[in-house]
């Protein structure tokens, strides 16, 4: 009984006291923003973990689709409910901005996910190196289109999204952004848990490990590619959206490579193939980055530097390739995840 | 013997006509033509290099033919993928083992199901009630081919982490588990001792006994032929130059002088 | 209509100099180690960089005349960045290959690698971006309505004669010989008596060598250096490497080539802003229908 529950029980009591202090406001706007971050890594880092550490690719373009997930869904919401320079009046009652903002989220991982078509054609005759090329091509090609978008602002980048929330919070008092970002984040988790724990979603793991054999015995290798692949950038794009709707402004340059990188980083440094090590290396990435923030500059040599030195001393990563049930079997006793 | 003649139905499970395949500039197989009715346990032979691999490559659906037509059951295989020839009832193992070693041995079985899964991404994210009936079929299904195979123990296990002549025959029961009419077995016994082998030739002869199912070999211990095949072909430089029960295979003058060379050079 | 075909070659082959200088040292790693150096293009930075102050201390405070400076800064610059590129190896990735890590935490280490060459050459010295001083005078030709410098002629016939020499290396001598045996089968090549790691230290002194040399160039021919300089050029040249298909010496020096005339076409005939995105397009499309690029040879699966 427990065991079955407990990690809804965890996660609802966890999601309602951050609501509960978010609400009252014993939570400083600068930590609520730090724990929002912290769950869009989650979903950028877990997602990228599906093609990078289940089907063992290497993608390094996965910036380019968070930034599509962030453009298209914050343009649909200051279109809709935002009054805004270039829209001009918001199309529909901003009440329903309240209703709308998930569906607007979806749209924009969707418009991401058709994006990720980009990687998953070329992917059925090539993998591997050649692959990652594609992809740094892809994040290129993403970022230059919006660039030269200059309706959508360019490369001046886009804004407007707060008016989005403020319409959300005057139809009903209520910290909806770490709401969602709460809700997206175990919405990602659970998507991609139940996918690789499947029989149909262990094919992934088959094309990792032989993708002629894979081929051989009966797995559709182009279609679990294209699923997946379509999979980890549609999450990528809800995670875009959210973190443009957290900053309340993007631009194109802020989902350039470096950003991929950082992404890369924190599947890397938790392990790949561990949906529990993406998360856990994505919280702390998180802490990390804000602990360094006084350094400045440096803060980028110091990184680096950390990394460079656990990839020396233990470079399968911070769970390997295994997951917290797998590392501590006892822990099973307690909780049941599907 | 005389029984399994008797089974054999006139409906071909496997019929290749002028199958021809060229690599660039080399022809690695050349007008070949077999037709395997149901049941039957037949052999191919021939030197190193003489295009045995290429011939169960292209049946399988690994490599399209140059010339010539594959027919699994009476459906041409031209232009489909090997998931959906596979799907049609071939099933193969490999001559270098190809399980995968880091999925659990139940899972290999599991995954090789993917053709008659019968649900997709959108089941597995809600668990569905079908989804939730088809894994536990298949697992029940896997757990009796296990048994059945005595790899039950083994289940949680890597592949890798068990014996070289264990993975062999994980390999084949992984191939048995799509339920094949034709199941194509590509040096089964390389890299076996003499132990082994002789468990491979009881295993062998124990599957074509218990299952339906159409056997084609691909093997160099002679002795494993000779005792499991009811005809072999022989083939050197892709073309056929020899076929016949194992008697007339063993004294035919051109398999000798494929194997052991011409004398009157 | 000749002569604005003719300019834009020479623009196209200059432009492209760069990028086959910088492609050449990605390939050369990638094909003894299948490793993909993503510190490439922060080399080529740092290169750039020490050309600058090699040039600034004997040109400001020496008083040594442009082109005798020129003519120490080529060995210098080129040495000191091979130092910079062999240090990498020894230090980050060498230990990892030792401990037979995953290829891909090797990569990773490289990406991180090239984040820090940025960052600490951002926080020593400012992000104020440094001019580098003219060496030696710049001449324009004008032959029939087609101009040209002086300089850009240098960079053309450097790209060429850098490509010649490592064709001779890798094709001709022994360590070229020794460069391909690893590329072929790591395991096998200590046993045959050759030294693996002197190989792959000379394979990223050359690699890193000839980065330096572009990096002087590059900031003879548009002197102004900014720290990020590096990144965008080093992974389009990566690209390039792999459209000409990496690993091999004539295909990083063609895609280099061929990079340089797409950015040059586009710029001639459309806005400049759509340069990156209609570079990327072609190389995408190359790369759907030709994977493993023109040179590469494609990985045959054997069952």
């Amino acid at each position: 009984m427990l065991r079955r529950y407990s990690v809804h029980l965890i996660l609802a009591t966890l999601g309602g006291l951050v609501v509960y202090l978010a609400y009252n406001e014993y939570l400083g706007l600068y930590y609520l923003s730090v724990l929002m971050f912290m769950g869009v890594n989650i979903i950028l880092s877990s997602s990228l973990n599906l093609v990078n550490g289940y089907m063992g690719e290497f993608s390094c373009g996965h910036a380019g689709f968070m930034c599509v997930g962030a453009y298209v869904a914050s343009v649909l919401g200051v279109w809709l409910f935002a009054r805004d320079r270039v829209f001009g009046a918001p199309v529909l009652d901003p009440e329903y901005a309240l209703y709308a903002f998930p569906v607007i989220i979806l749209a924009g991982g969707i418009a991401a996910a058709l994006a990720g078509l980009l990687v998953a054609f070329p992917s059925y005759k090539t993998r591997g190196d050649y692959l990652a090329i594609i992809t740094i091509a892809a994040n290129y090609i993403i970022i230059s289109a919006i660039e030269n978008m200059s309706a959508i602002g360019g490369s001046r980048g886009f804004m407007g999204m707060k008016g989005v929330i403020n319409a959300m919070e005057d139809t009903i008092y209520l910290p909806w952004m770490p709401i969602w970002v709460f809700i997206f984040t175990i919405f990602s988790v659970w998507v991609i848990r139940r996918y690789v724990s499947s029989t149909f979603g262990k094919g992934v793991n088959a094309i990792s490990q032989d993708e002629v054999a894979a081929e051989i015995m009966s797995v559709n290798t182009n279609k679990i590619k294209t699923i997946t692949f379509m999979l980890s950038s549609g999450l990528a794009g809800i995670g875009g959206g959210l973190f443009a709707y957290i900053l309340g402004y993007v631009n194109p340059g802020s989902f350039n490579i470096l950003k991929s990188t950082e992404i890369m980083v924190m599947v890397y440094l938790g392990g790949m193939g561990s949906l529990s090590g993406s998360i856990l290396a994505a919280i702390l990435f998180t802490i990390l980055l804000e602990l360094l923030r006084p350094l400045q500059i440096i803060k980028w040599i110091v990184i680096p530097l950390v990394l460079i030195i656990l990839m020396q001393f233990r470079p399968e990563g911070i769970m390997g390739n295994r997951e917290l049930g797998q590392t501590f079997p006892r822990l099973k006793k307690f909780y049941r995840f599907k | 013997m005389q029984q399994v003649q008797q089974q054999t139905t006139s409906d071909p499970i496997l019929e290749i006509r002028g199958l021809t395949q060229n690599f660039g500039g080399l022809r690695a197989v050349s007008d070949f033509n077999v037709t395997l009715a149901g049941k039957q346990l037949t052999g191919l032979i021939g030197p190193n290099g003489a295009g045995k691999t290429t011939v169960f490559n292209l049946v399988s659906g690994f490599y399209q033919p140059s010339e010539g037509q594959i027919l699994v059951d009476g459906v041409p295989t031209a232009g489909l993928k090997p998931h959906k020839v596979t799907a049609l009832g071939v099933a193969r193992t490999f001559q270098n083992i190809r399980l995968w070693n880091d999925m659990s041995v139940m899972d290999n079985i599991r995954v090789a199901q993917h053709y008659r899964l019968g649900y997709g991404f959108f089941h597995s994210a809600v668990r569905s009630k079908r989804y939730r009936q088809r894994e536990e079929e298949i697992a029940r299904e896997a757990t009796e081919l296990l048994e059945i195979f005595e790899l039950k123990k083994y289940a949680d296990e890597y592949p890798r982490n068990l014996p070289y002549g264990t993975q062999r025959k994980l390999e084949i029961a992984r191939a048995l588990s799509i339920h094949p009419k034709l199941l194509l077995l590509d040096e089964p016994a390389a890299g076996l001792n003499s132990s082994d082998i002789h468990e491979l030739i009881r295993l062998i002869r124990w599957i074509h006994d218990r299952f339906d199912v159409t056997i084609w070999m691909i093997e160099h211990h002679m002795d494993v032929m000779m005792e499991l095949c009811t005809h072999i072909k022989v083939i050197d430089f892709g073309q056929t130059i020899a076929e016949g029960t194992p008697d007339d295979i063993r004294n035919h003058p051109a398999v000798v002088t494929a194997y052991l060379g011409d004398d009157k050079i | 209509m000749l002569e604005l075909i003719i300019q834009n070659a020479i623009n196209a082959l200059q432009w492209g100099s760069f990028y086959a200088l910088i492609a050449l040292g990605y390939t050369l790693v990638y094909g003894v180690l299948t490793l993909i150096n993503f510190a490439h293009g922060d080399v080529f930075m740092v290169g750039a960089y020490i050309a600058f102050f090699v040039a600034t201390f004997f040109l400001v405070s020496l008083g040594v005349p442009g082109w005798v400076v020129l003519a120490l800064c080529v060995p210098l610059t080129m040495i000191l960045t091979s130092l910079v590129g062999v240090t990498l190896e020894r230090i980050a990735y060498r230990p990892l290959r030792n401990k037979g890590a995953h290829r891909l935490y090797v990569v990773i280490t490289a990406l991180m690698c090239g984040l820090i060459l940025q960052h600490a050459n951002l926080a020593i010295f400012g992000a104020s971006r440094k001019a580098f001083p003219p060496l030696i005078q710049e001449h324009v030709y004008n032959v029939g309505g087609v101009s040209f410098t002086n300089l850009k002629v240098a960079v053309i016939v450097t790209a060429f004669l850098v490509f010649l020499i490592l064709h001779w290396i890798v094709t001709r001598t022994r360590v070229g010989m020794a460069m391909r045996a690893i590329s072929y089968d790591k395991f096998a090549v200590p046993l045959m008596g050759i030294p693996l790691d002197q190989i792959i230290v000379i394979t990223f002194v050359l690699g890193s060598g000839f980065a330096g040399l572009a990096g002087l160039l590059f900031a003879m021919s548009y002197p102004v250096l900014e720290p990020y300089m590096g990144a965008l050029i080093g992974w389009k040249a990566f690209i390039a490497a792999v459209v000409g298909g990496i690993g091999d010496i004539r295909g990083a020096f063609l895609g280099g080539f061929l990079l340089g005339a797409i950015e040059i076409l586009v710029v001639a005939f459309f806005p400049s802003t759509l340069r990156d995105l209609i570079a990327f397009t072609v190389l995408l499309v190359i790369l759907t229908f030709k994977p493993t690029g023109f040179f590469g040879v494609a990985k045959t699966t054997k069952i």
